[in-house]
């Protein structure tokens, strides 16, 4: 997993100079990045810098103000494009985990099925019930979400996504609100996913787990992707001041820089142009321009 | 540092009670006023005016066999049907209030603020009497088809809000994951948006029907034949005749039969609501 062979076949995702904006915030400020099949790619970047956004605009469940996205060749933000179809084809897994609380944990993994792919109640169930095992909660098929803990919620999250049979898999921070004690099973679940060769597209703060699994990171930081390229490279040697910056601080919660207190501020107070990034890392303004920081 | 901070502390007062010596104090006290409140009360009443004129028996055997069956049927008819039109009108104007569709959603808030701000005796007269400037206009099922309009259009400005909420309830991220796995618009609605939805409204739909139940009441100032007589219309008209309020005692007890067996149902159904919350 050190190295990602070269792929002659069309990426599964392909983004061309992504912007988005709410109102007057310009989220994301010309994203450029290609998925290929079976490939693991995280997100990783500070709170705020638009990883969701980036993510939620893939199944476009955020509208891209301009530029454009790909899936299988198709390009979404495409008006006469069928977006149900493309969202069929890919899982999404999302940080509060989402399940239907009305619903057992079987029928959140078999409504969708039923309803979208119109396959037979038992060809349904028999799928949920295979991947209800591959996530390690076979026995829990008849229990609600509110009697799960939120580790097994987010893997029956995971379940009903895989039901689907999804050529692609986006999952938004899929750990951030679970304690822990529990991280570790959903994060071995998507281990072993990752390994039987989905392609996924994971915004993550688990490091480690990036470091393992991804074929490439990507650092977000601002609306720009500002590096990108092989786990061990970007996290364990970044080429940038701000991923430098924004590692140091990930991996080493204690550290205190000195630029923390500045970079806190100048977040606070965005119209200060800085002009050195060793000292405020966290200025949102794009020293990089767009498009730049790729490869 | 420890002795100058007991030292500030203030001496006990004797004479002075601790807040909840006090309280102690006040619950007997209103005890006390209650008790004796209750004493005048049976003391003071003219009971056997009050049985004679109440629950005489003699007026509670006829209420019970000149018709009190047909009146109650009427009653209920009244009410469900009612309830219904304003079940279906209600549904229509909270989609048409959560549409993105500008006119929709004024034609909806217009509605809603329009008969919430009248009286609903006054709607009811005025579809009572609307045969009086239009002789051409028939409502069917008359009465019934008047009354259910009637109260209908009124409830169903009450049951608009209140689905409305319902529907406001089930967070964004339901229809994130619903349409995330491929389901159309229509399809999260009806499989994601809307049980949840029902949950929520059922205890306070519940008791907008308790509310129309004792709203077809109003049903007595429209000029409806014996046939169409319902509780309350049902036992002044016996009332008269006899000179008794007995027949309208049991028309009380009447709704308190439907009613609280209705209300029972909300309060388990909320608490149970909140339980799973
Ligand atoms: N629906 C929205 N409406 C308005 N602003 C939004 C919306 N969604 C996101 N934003 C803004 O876009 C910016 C990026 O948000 P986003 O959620 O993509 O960040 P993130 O990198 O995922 O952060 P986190 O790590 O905290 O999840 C933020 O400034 C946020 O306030
Ligand atoms: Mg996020």
């Amino acid at each position: 997993m050190t190295s990602t062979p070269t792929r002659t076949e069309a990426p599964i995702v392909e983004v061309t100079d992504l912007h988005k904006s709410f109102g007057s915030n310009h989220v994301l400020q010309g994203l450029n990045t290609t998925i290929q099949q079976g490939e693991v790619v995280c997100v990783i970047g500070p709170s705020g810098s638009g990883k969701s956004t980036f993510l939620r605009c893939i199944n476009l469940l955020e509208e891209p103000t301009s530029g454009s996205i790909k899936v299988g060749g198709e390009e979404v933000t495409d008006p006469d494009c069928d977006i149900d179809a493309i969202r069929r084809n890919m899982g999404m897994v999302f940080q509060q985990f989402n399940l239907f609380p009305h619903l057992s944990v079987l029928e959140n993994c078999t409504v969708a099925q039923t309803t979208v792919l119109k396959r037979s109640k038992e060809e349904a169930r028999a799928k949920a019930r295979e991947n209800l095992e591959k996530v390690g909660l076979s026995e829990k098929a008849d229990a609600y979400p509110a009697q799960l803990s939120g580790g097994q919620q987010q893997r029956v999250a995971i379940a009903r996504a895989l039901s689907m049979d999804p050529q692609l898999m986006l999952f938004d921070e899929p750990t951030s609100a679970l304690d822990p004690e529990l991280v570790g099973d959903v994060l071995s679940v998507m281990r072993r996913l990752a390994s039987e060769g989905m392609t996924m597209f994971v915004v993550t703060h688990e490091m480690a787990f990036a470091r393992e699994v991804a074929d490439r990171v990507i650092f977000l930081d601002g609306g720009y992707i500002v590096e990108e390229g092989d786990p061990h490279q970007v996290i364990g040697a970044p080429r940038e001041e701000r991923t430098k910056t924004f590692l140091q601080r990930v991996l080493d919660p204690t550290h205190v820089d000195p630029g923390a207190e500045d970079a806190a501020y100048s977040k606070r107070h965005e119209g200060d142009a800085t002009s050195d990034n060793v000292v405020k890392p966290l200025d949102t303004h794009g020293h990089y321009g767009g498009g730049a920081g790729i490869g | 540092m420890s002795t100058t901070a007991t030292s500030e502390t203030p001496a006990p007062v004797k004479n002075k009670l601790s807040p909840r010596r006090r309280a102690q104090r006040i619950r007997w006290i209103q005890y006390a006023v209650l008790v004796l409140v209750v004493l005048a009360l049976i003391l003071t009443v003219d009971w056997k005016a009050v049985h004679t004129s109440f629950f005489n028996a003699e007026d509670i055997k006829l209420t019970f066999t000149s018709g009190l069956g047909t009146a109650v049927k009427n009653t209920l008819l009244y009410t469900v049907g009612a309830f219904v039109i304003g079940l279906i009108l209600g549904t229509i104007l909270a989609l048409m209030r959560l549409s993105s569709v500008g006119p929709y959603r004024w034609i909806a808030t217009a509605w809603i603020e329009f008969f919430r701000g009248l009286p609903a005796l006054l709607v009811l007269l005025v579809f009572g009497t609307l045969s009086i400037p239009f002789p051409g206009l028939v409502i069917p099922f008359d009465p019934y088809g008047t009354v259910w309009l009637g109260l209908g259009i009124v409830a169903s400005a009450y049951m608009a809000e209140t689905i409305r909420a319902g529907i406001q309830a089930v967070s964004k991220g339901q229809v994130e994951a619903a349409r995330s796995l491929g389901m159309t618009a229509g399809a999260a609605t009806r499989k994601v948006v809307l049980p949840q939805a029902l949950r929520v409204v059922i205890p306070p739909l519940t008791n907008e029907l308790i509310l129309l139940i004792k709203d077809s009441s109003l049903v007595f100032i429209l000029g409806i034949s014996a046939g169409g007589f319902e509780l309350t219309k049902y036992g002044r008209d016996l009332g008269n005749q006899t000179a008794s309020l007995t027949p309208l005692t049991v028309a009380g007890l009447c709704y308190l039969f439907i009613t609280l067996p209705l209300s029972l149902l909300v309060r388990r159904m909320e608490a149970r609501q909140k339980k799973e919350r």
